[in-house]
């Protein structure tokens, strides 16, 4: 049951929402909460039971942390002068066991599910194992879905509450909610309780405002991911699965049909997140904010897949920038390399652990580690040409802001972009670098026009749908980032517009929406992750 | 606050400090700013800066940097 079948948004969201409101405030969340168990379980079954756990492990370990502090706190007010560092530093040490243990908890199970065939598999190939007096085999683990986001969002509940940052949640069962909320437990957003925790608690009673606009929000998700996103999915799955056959201008062009289908897919699935949310009353953070309109791979991941860079940037990035290494590092640097490469390795140390996690974060892949080493190389070569490209620009007597650059720019980034994708979405490393250099070979760019692509699995009406609904998405990107959707949303959309808009997502969706004959359903890409 | 702003025009001497309050919010200054910035600031300040320190409240402007940094130097 995935937020794009009729399932859950003509029954199961409903239901919930009826016993939503029929319960007295105080006791909405528990509703909440039956439902999120309930979804888990129609997905995942048994695999419940890892879910629980991991709440068990979040919030005792929050407990333990704020019951640390307390005793902290209680400690330095009858102690004085220097013996308060002397208590701080005794209840840092208790503290990071204390996270230490909760984050190797659910890291083990996390790494244990998803990576442990992996390993095994190149150390196998590596050397022979057959000489340990226990047998290592690949096992059938079953991951259970979401596992890769709750857990992220669990280590991040548990590091916020050691830095002092929230107070840990008393309840179980809200710890247990914040980490299994329906809306976001497949895909994210990867949530800090902060984001979410006011609103979900609150129990506030359904409004027809949010109703509606939760609703044409869910729409839209629909209108992303059933009319473009399954539609370019027949080409890509033609292109990506028999890459031998095709070459230059056609595995170009299945490498953007790939890029607009996860990026149609994936914030099509975040609006029906974000929808469903907000029919509570619930705020979820966004998770896209036009990502194609980026003039650098880093500026990319500040727009695209939001909550995850904001996760890695938290907990990894600047962790690891003021850990004892890279201080050593920078003294030294300091003294002896210049600050323009003492500034280069600091990011690039801090760098490393984010892009190596992010293309683990994503499978068990080669292909994966190479796409977080595609991006740590171009945003530290970014960074490293900075202030060359700086002066040839004030050479130049070129405006860094002039529509020209700024237009150089973002074509630069749609490169850098759409050739990642081909790494990521192709099938393990080899086939990636197999189907990059088939672009070079023999390429045409009249195969664009010639019919070619109609030979592909879609036809001309189905690439007129793919363009027209590109051009509605783009419209609409474009009014969101010059900051036009809320001002038109502050007008207060008069009750006619709103139920126009809302029936011409409905009829779009009916009409357009790739089913039927020729097509199979698609699964969300990243609840796969 | 002087050697604070020396540091600040250092690292970008394009903005205004002195009235800008939202570096973070306003994306003036990124990741790689703040962490050249805390190295700065711990060897400037003689403090250690911590990645619980790092978030948007404590280096939206100058006066939020200029506050941390004398609550550190208590510490």
């Amino acid at each position: 049951m995935a937020y794009h079948t009729l399932l859950y948004g003509f029954v199961f969201l409903p239901l919930c929402l009826i016993a939503y409101q029929m319960v007295p405030q105080r006791h909405r969340w528990k509703v909440l909460l039956a439902f999120s168990w309930l979804f888990f379980f129609i997905i995942s079954r048994k695999l419940l039971i890892y879910l629980i756990g991991a709440t068990v492990i979040t919030h005792y370990t929050g407990v333990r942390l704020e019951l640390l502090h307390a005793h902290e706190e209680k400690e330095k007010e009858e102690a004085a002068g220097r013996k308060k560092k002397e208590i701080r530093l005794k209840y840092q040490k208790r503290s990071r066991q204390v996270l230490s243990l909760g984050i190797l908890m659910l890291l083990g199970v996390l790494i244990y599910l998803k990576y442990y065939n992996f390993f095994i598999h190149n150390i196998e190939s590596i050397i022979d194992l057959s000489f340990l007096p226990f047998a290592l085999h690949e096992k059938n683990l079953l991951l259970p879905v979401g596992i890769s986001f709750y857990t992220l969002q669990a280590v991040g509940y548990m590091a916020d509450v050691y830095w002092g940052k929230i107070r840990a949640e008393e309840s179980l069962g809200r710890t247990a909610l914040f980490l299994s909320f329906f809306p976001q437990i497949m895909e994210g957003p990867i949530c800090r309780y902060t984001d979410t925790a006011d609103t979900l608690y609150a129990g506030r009673a359904l409004t027809w405002e949010n109703l509606s606009e939760g609703y044409i929000r869910i729409f839209w998700g629909f209108f992303k991911k059933l009319i473009i996103a399954d539609r370019l999915s027949v080409i890509v799955g033609e292109i990506f699965g028999n890459y031998m056959e095709y070459k230059g201008a056609v595995v170009a062009v299945g490498a953007v049909a790939y890029t607009v289908q996860l990026y149609m897919e994936f914030s099509g699935c975040m609006d029906m997140v974000i929808g469903s949310g907000q029919v509570f009353g619930i705020r979820l953070p966004e998770n896209f904010r036009q990502p194609f309109c980026a003039r650098s791979a880093a500026e990319f991941w500040r727009r695209w897949h939001i909550s995850l860079g904001v996760w890695f940037k938290t907990y990894i990035f600047y962790p690891v920038s003021v850990s004892g290494i890279v201080k050593k590092w920078n003294s030294f640097g300091r003294k002896h390399a210049g600050k323009y490469l003492t500034r280069l390795v600091t990011s690039a140390l801090a760098l490393f652990p984010v892009w190596l996690c992010n293309g683990l974060w994503h499978g068990a892949r080669w292909s994966y580690i190479f796409y977080g080493m595609y991006y740590f190389t171009l945003i530290l070569a970014g960074m490293a040409v900075e202030p060359v490209r700086d002066r040839i620009l004030a050479l130049l007597h070129i405006h860094p802001d002039s529509f020209g650059w700024r237009t150089v720019q973002i074509a630069k980034t749609w490169l850098i972009i759409f050739t990642g994708e081909l790494f990521f979405r192709a099938d393990g490393l080899r086939a990636g670098l197999h189907m990059f250099r088939s672009i070079f070979d023999g390429f045409e760019i009249r195969q664009l026009w010639d019919g070619t692509l109609f030979g592909l699995g879609l036809e001309r009406a189905d690439f007129a749908v793919v363009a027209a609904g590109c051009i509605v998405v783009a419209v609409i990107g474009s009014l969101n980032e010059r900051g036009l959707i809320p001002r038109i949303h502050s007008l207060r959309l008069s009750e006619p517009v709103k139920w126009c808009t809302f029936y011409a997502l409905i009829f779009a969706v009916l009409i357009f929406a790739a089913y039927g004959d020729g097509y199979q359903a698609v699964d969300l890409i990243y609840a796969g992750f | 606050m002087e050697k604070l702003l020396a540091i600040l025009n250092e690292i970008d001497d394009s903005i205004d400090y002195v009235n800008e309050k939202k570096l973070i919010d306003g994306q003036l200054l990124d990741s790689f700013g703040v962490i050249t910035l805390v190295s700065e600031l711990e060897d400037a300040f003689d403090i250690s800066i911590e990645a619980s320190e790092m978030i948007p409240a404590n280096f939206n402007s100058a006066e939020a940097i200029w506050n941390m940094v004398q609550r550190l130097q208590e510490n």
